[in-house]
């Protein structure tokens, strides 16, 4: 795809936005829509225009295949660790009140809800982009024709 | 509401419903499977916008992120690996035709009992639902009520759909490969 100049620029310029409104979705959960799920698709969709600009080998020397599996996988395991973290502090699983001071639940439960909401972002925006390369590397098996 | 606003409503949801209901007519008619992911994206972002009127933004914006904009690319990788055209079925499609007809006809019918749109005393908003809002706003301090709900009173639930969605993946990458393997320079360029 070397001829195809305007995309490839309009590529550059636009994929460092695309990261940042993904985060601004994501930190931005609290007080407007949006959340871990919509911040993960918007911040794969930056890797899928990647790739499809410049090809699926360019994008995977950022993102290696390797690497965005075990981030799906940590995704789920922060979420589910939280989860475990809070019977430490004597409360029962995922509730967050008990983080720090039980009578100031809500400094808990920000916290609690930040990193739950990592932990989709991570899992969501990987298991995509896992999907994502399963799809694109995929090379489709001959037909009976062509043998 | 005044009465301008109303009116505006509903012109607005006639004109989403009519273009989503052509939609639908012409993803049965195509059988250009390149035209009928294109037209899916279509539906998924009119979806999106009958969502907004209906004051659901956050389900809007996951339709919009999700049904029009990945699943597209997604289903476009999928045609790459497959023929660009829909065979043409040796059956009629009466038999369809009369299972779509009577799945709508039960699902008209079972809209008849819900309670109208915005009515205070349906059931969802007596339940749990001011608990809830009372609670967002005092126990967890977080203005939208969506995500205190999603993240913290349904916690189980979100962990739920994550882990939904990370299988997913695996069963993905289980069928076609993780890509792991490269391709060979020069093979497929």
């Amino acid at each position: 795809m070397k001829h195809h100049l305007i995309l490839r620029i309009i590529t550059k310029i636009l994929i460092a936005p695309i990261l940042l409104f993904a985060l601004y979705v994501q930190f931005h959960g609290d007080f407007g829509p949006g959340g871990g799920f919509q911040a993960g698709v918007i911040f794969s969709s930056a890797f899928v225009l990647y790739a499809l600009v410049f090809g699926l080998e360019e994008v995977q020397e950022v993102a290696p295949p390797s690497l965005v599996l075990a981030c799906a996988a940590m995704g789920v395991l922060l979420y589910g660790g939280v989860g475990f973290a809070s019977f430490l502090f004597d409360g029962n699983y995922l509730n967050y009140s008990v983080f720090f001071d039980p009578h100031h639940p809500h400094e808990g439960q920000h916290l609690g809800i930040l990193l739950v909401e990592l932990g989709v972002l991570i899992t969501v925006a990987s298991v995509m982009i896992a999907i994502f390369y399963a799809f694109a590397g995929h090379v489709p098996e001959p037909d009976d024709e062509d043998w | 509401m005044t009465e301008e606003s109303i009116l505006g409503t509903v012109v607005v949801d006639i004109i989403l419903f009519g273009l989503l209901a052509i939609t639908a007519v012409e993803i049965a008619r195509l059988r250009s499977l390149f035209g009928v992911v294109a037209l899916s994206g279509v539906f998924s972002l009119l979806s999106a916008g009958l969502f907004v009127t209906l004051d659901a933004v956050d389900v809007a914006f996951t339709e919009a992120a999700v049904g029009a904009g990945v699943s597209t690319v997604l289903m476009l990788g999928a045609l790459s690996l497959t023929t660009q055209r829909e065979r043409i079925p040796s059956h009629t499609a009466l038999l369809p035709f009369f299972v779509v007809v009577v799945t709508g006809s039960v699902l008209i019918y079972g809209t008849l009992d819900v309670p109208a749109f915005g009515d205070p005393k349906a059931p969802v908003h007596t339940h749990v639902a001011p608990e809830y809002i009372e609670g967002s706003a005092e126990v967890i301090d977080v203005p939208n009520v969506v995500t205190s709900v999603l993240a913290s009173y349904r916690g189980f639930d979100t962990l739920g759909e994550t882990v939904v969605i990370f299988t997913a993946g695996v069963a993905v990458i289980a069928m076609l490969g993780s890509g792991l393997r490269r391709r060979k320079n020069g093979q497929q360029k």
